[in-house]
């Protein structure tokens, strides 16, 4: 910094100059990802979630089979074991998800976002890319690798063996991969529709964990009709490996939770282009 | 090479309040325009309307006739420096430049000669949460000068810095205006206005009070009072009286006189053959002349609440 009294300050020229495209922006995205302390961390707690927590279920399981009644064995599956960090890591990719746009918000980041970006839907369209990508490219060898390790684990005591070549197997195992990828842009639609960190994850919380149980409330048969049309359930029928008479099957249940995406996405974009920043 | 602005009936309301009220101005390339009005008279919410970040209830703003969403390169076109910080706290200085540098292809280089420029480069790996007040007004420079923009939008950017930093932000602001750049720079403080601008666009609770230069403003807002002391002074009251003149006294002996030149009153009383011992045309300081126009703004905002930032509720 110069301390000369008459200096001029000269700002050194620009040869260059390029156009905003939406590549450029997805590359601007990513650098914003990887350069939060707080991404990098949710993250890294959503893979050990999902790989640490079949490990640990596949070795308590495992060691207190001898112990367990016949009823209780027959309960068990190794599915469940493999994807109960899904059921956890969820949370992490949710809150994160939610984060990515509210933590522009709550900083003013957003004001230097769409000054570069004036027309705001390429950086919607990006962040949702980038963020699609990170957690398919950490989730999808998560999964594969929790069920490969839960299944080591349950092979030293010869119990709950299963192959990613039956039927629905491998469906499910990565279909835990699908919902995490589906829903983190779920919550960051969310994020972009309530442009508050607190809100944003109370309003996830509310859909996913709030909601469901009390459907218990209704009549039985309200609650079988209704229960598995919530983004809660559908999501969830491409990582069970079985379905009930009240559940929808596979296909019709993500295409539903992926729907229920589309839409909160697309009221996000209308209300990104509409409102004040 | 800067763009004209242009705001033509611009207006805005948040809520029932009205933030900008029927703004009508230019502001030109090769001359340093400041901005100035009370804090909370819509200064950044006119920024921001130029910015495209809030859209007006009525009017446009335009730059060359365009609005600011329709530049495919905005960065190029426009720098712009926001009052309140624009900068993730928990990113190093480094990356936020990079990640806005990005959109529009622009490469490290040019990220590192900026964090050099504005005097960051042994922060620039800090997180930015960390930065003091003149700190980030540092990085908000360098954010505005990234697509080396032929248009340069800063708010308050003196606020929070050192002396040093002060003076620094004067030489650039003079220094870009020579180049040829549209520089157009927000301030509630008069003196610091009275250094750096060439021509103002003075407002009040949102209304445009003037549109001048800075000596026309000083002029204008002196209301031509004249000093004059004299044995004779009842005479010469007497004498000078009429319809657009008005007439005070402080002392015995002393007149203020406003509606006549010094040079009236002078031939005046030789006319009558008055002796004078004293003939001064008065000048109002700028800040004088600021307190005078926007008097009206700061008396009603003293009767309620006032409001220290014009930010409105996100």
């Amino acid at each position: 910094m110069s301390s000369n009294a008459a200096a001029a300050v000269a700002v050194p020229r620009l040869e260059k100059t390029g156009r905003v495209t939406q590549m450029r922006v997805a590359a601007s995205e990513w650098t914003k990802l990887h350069s939060l302390r707080s991404t990098r961390w949710s993250l890294a707690v959503a893979v050990i979630l999902t790989i640490g927590l079949p490990l640990l279920f596949a070795t308590v399981v495992g060691t207190h089979w001898a112990h367990m009644a016949p009823r209780e064995r027959a309960n068990r599956h190794p599915l469940d074991i493999a994807l109960a960090g899904v059921n956890l890591s969820q949370l992490a990719i949710a809150v994160l998800g939610v984060l990515i746009i509210t933590g522009e918000y709550s900083t003013g980041m957003i004001r230097a976002s769409f000054t570069a970006v004036p027309r705001r839907l390429p950086v919607l369209w990006a962040k949702l890319g980038v963020y699609a990508v990170v957690v398919a490219v950490l989730a999808v060898p998560s999964v594969l690798l929790a069920f490969w390790g839960s299944q080591q684990v349950l092979a030293q005591h010869h119990i709950l063996q299963i192959s990613l070549s039956s039927p629905g197997v491998a469906r499910s195992v990565l279909g835990g991969a699908a919902y995490l990828v589906v829903l983190g842009m779920f919550a960051m639609a969310i994020g972009a529709i309530i442009r508050n960190t607190a809100g944003g994850i109370a309003t996830f919380a509310a859909i996913f964990f709030v909601i469901p149980p009390l459907m218990n409330v209704l009549p039985t048969s309200w609650n079988n009709a209704i229960s598995k049309y919530l983004p809660d359930a559908a999501g969830r029928d491409v990582f069970s490996l079985t379905h009930g008479p009240h559940d929808l099957a596979p296909g019709p249940g993500f295409a539903l939770f992926c729907g229920y995406t589309a839409l909160a996405i697309a009221i996000a974009a209308v209300l990104l282009v509409r409102r004040d920043t | 090479m800067g763009s004209v602005i242009e705001a033509r009936g611009l207006t805005k309301d948040y809520g029932d309040k009205r933030a900008v009220d029927a703004l009508d101005f230019d502001v030109r390339p090769g001359i340093v325009t400041g901005f100035l009005g009370p804090n909370g008279s819509g200064k950044s919410t006119t920024m921001r309307l130029i910015l495209g970040l809030d859209a007006p209830t009525a009017g446009t703003v335009t730059l060359d006739g365009k609005r600011y969403r329709e530049f495919p390169a905005p960065l190029h076109e426009v720098g712009a420096l926001l009052e309140a910080r624009s900068v993730h706290t928990g990113r190093s200085a480094y990356n936020h430049l990079l990640a806005l540098a990005q959109t529009h292809g622009i490469g490290r280089r040019r990220v590192n000669e900026l964090v050099d420029l504005v005097g960051l480069h042994e922060v620039a790996r800090k997180r930015a949460g960390k930065f003091s007040l003149g700190m980030g007004q540092r990085l908000g420079i360098a954010t505005a000068l990234l697509g080396d923009p032929g248009t340069l939008i800063l708010d308050e950017p003196v606020n929070g810095l050192d002396p040093e930093g002060i003076h620094w932000i004067r030489n650039l602001l003079k220094s870009l205006a020579a180049e040829g750049r549209t520089v157009f720079v927000s301030s509630h403080l008069m003196s610091e206005m009275a250094l750096t601008a060439d021509h103002l666009i003075v407002i009040g609770r949102g209304r445009l009070i003037a549109d001048t230069s800075v000596a026309e403003f000083v002029l204008g807002a002196s209301g031509g009072v004249v000093r004059v002391r004299s044995p004779q002074a009842l005479r010469l009251q007497e004498l000078v009286a009429g319809p657009d003149v008005s007439v005070a006294s402080s002392e015995p002996g002393a007149l203020e006189i406003s509606g006549l030149s010094a040079q009236q009153v002078g031939e005046t009383a030789a006319a009558h053959g008055i002796v004078l011992h004293e003939l001064t045309p008065m000048q109002a300081s700028l800040e004088e002349a600021f307190m005078e126009l926007t008097r009206e703004d700061v008396e009603f905002k003293a009767g309620e609440l006032v409001e220290a930032d014009e930010e409105p509720a996100a």
